[in-house]
């Protein structure tokens, strides 16, 4: 019969025990790799964050009217190209629903359908980005006209970043998709990434519904 | 509180939750700006109380126990200032009977609020560490076979994270008696009745075992 007691406390005030970190502490309720792209997604919320009330602030409290505002080049509003964007949005809508089906497929062992999955959602993906491009240059304003064409740009161009760097990831995750990376046991690199592309599918609709439609 | 991107499955729900809120808030905006305004601010209360009240009532994932091999018995002992109480060692004993004991006992680091939020818990492990030596020493003195660890400084918390490591057959709680102890004034031997699928155990020990230190004098509200 023995008792021991594990190392955990040990250290304060003995010597050298000082010099090395504490044992590490850590809740089992939720895996660390989940807690890194959680902290991440926050972090990129206080970013959106950020730009969202450079956007408020020229349109609430600099109190212009009529909102978009008049366009000095031209003396007419500017215009919002609303149905390219809506059309860009259900485009990446489109792209959760195969990210999912990605996922829900390594899940069961369907390799197949995480690998098609994974090309259509990069497909999706690049539509809406050069979608996006496209639009830029069809706008008849750019960054320097007025306060409004630059939080356009600003926010648009962040989530247009964010698609990329999305993009970056889901090639990486296909990469390794097609090499047999994965299993319905350890598949936590398409569960990260997939949490990751729905997050900027959910900020293009917050994007949308306030720089275009509101 | 529930995290809405704790896994992709949920990220993908919470795509079309979005779409659902953002598409109201633009249903009553084309009435009417306010209207809009007034969405926006009903949808986000209602949210904003329905996250908060799910996540009381949120409920761990039940872990089923490995097979111990035959005549074993793990016994999870989570206990604080009571660890080394008579009551305690009693108990233990006449649960080992018969069997292979394995005895696990969880001190949490209880801490007072302020020094939760400011993740100051040093002091905190430091007593509970000291605790768990002392109770230790009083099994070994009495015969029982026992590791220890020091545990979150939720008791819940604690518990949930042995279970996963440990995978006891039965859970043991030491508290106070009624009129002092603060765990059962925040219900713990209840909620983890409740909450764990195991044959829960509460032990009262009316005075501690003579060498024990005791807990952090603020009432440890976690």
């Amino acid at each position: 019969m023995s008792a021991a007691a594990e190392a955990h406390g040990h250290g304060h005030g003995h010597g050298d025990a000082n010099l090395h970190p504490p044992p590490i502490h850590y809740s089992s309720r939720i895996a660390p790799q989940i807690v890194g792209i959680f902290l991440f997604i926050g972090s990129e919320i206080m970013l959106f964050g950020s730009f969202f009330t450079v956007y408020f602030f020229d349109r609430v409290v600099n109190n212009t009217h009529p909102w978009p505002p008049i366009d000095p080049s031209t003396g007419h509003q500017f215009e919002r190209p609303w149905f390219v964007a809506l059309v860009n949005t259900c485009i990446l809508v489109t792209s959760s629903f195969t990210m999912h089906w990605a996922t829900v497929s390594i899940k069961r062992n369907h390799r197949a359908g995480l690998q098609a999955g994974m090309v259509l959602t990069i497909l999706l993906g690049l539509t809406f980005l050069l979608t996006q491009v496209i639009e830029y240059h069809r706008l008849g304003f750019n960054t320097g006209d007025t306060s409004f064409a630059a939080t356009f740009f600003g926010l648009t161009g962040l989530h247009g970043c964010h698609v990329f760097i999305g993009l970056v990831i889901l090639t990486v995750m296909a990469v390794r998709a097609f090499r047999g990376h994965f299993s319905p046991e350890h598949h936590h690199g398409i569960e990260v990434g997939g949490i990751y592309w729905h997050f900027v599918d959910v900020m293009w609709i917050v994007v949308y519904v306030t720089v275009y439609i509101l | 509180m529930r995290n809405p991107f704790r896994t992709e499955e949920e990220a993908f729900r919470f795509v079309w939750l979005t779409i659902l809120y953002s598409g109201l808030i633009v249903a009553g905006s084309f009435i009417n700006a306010w209207v809009g305004l007034g969405v926006f601010v009903v949808e986000t209360a209602a949210v904003s109380w329905w996250i908060l009240s799910r996540g009381r009532r949120e409920r761990p994932v039940r872990q089923i126990p490995p097979p111990h091999p035959e005549g074993e018995r793990r016994i999870l002992v989570v206990a604080n200032e009571t660890v080394g109480g008579a009551e305690l060692l009693d108990e233990i004993r006449r649960r080992s009977q018969g069997v292979k004991e394995h005895v696990l006992v969880v001190v949490p680091a209880l801490n007072s609020p302020l020094k939760h939020w400011t993740s100051d818990e040093d002091d905190a492990r430091e007593a509970a560490q000291q605790r768990l030596e002392a109770s230790l020493a009083a099994m070994r003195k009495s015969g029982i076979e026992a590791r220890g660890e020091v545990g979150d400084s939720d008791p819940l918390q604690a518990i949930e994270d042995a279970i996963r490591t440990f995978a006891p057959d039965e859970l043991i709680i030491s508290t106070h008696p009624p009129e002092r102890s603060h765990w059962l004034e925040r219900n713990v031997v209840g909620s983890a009745r409740e909450r764990f699928a195991l044959p829960v155990t509460h032990v009262v020990v009316a005075r501690a075992e003579a060498g024990v230190p005791a807990g952090p004098e603020q009432a440890p509200s976690r």
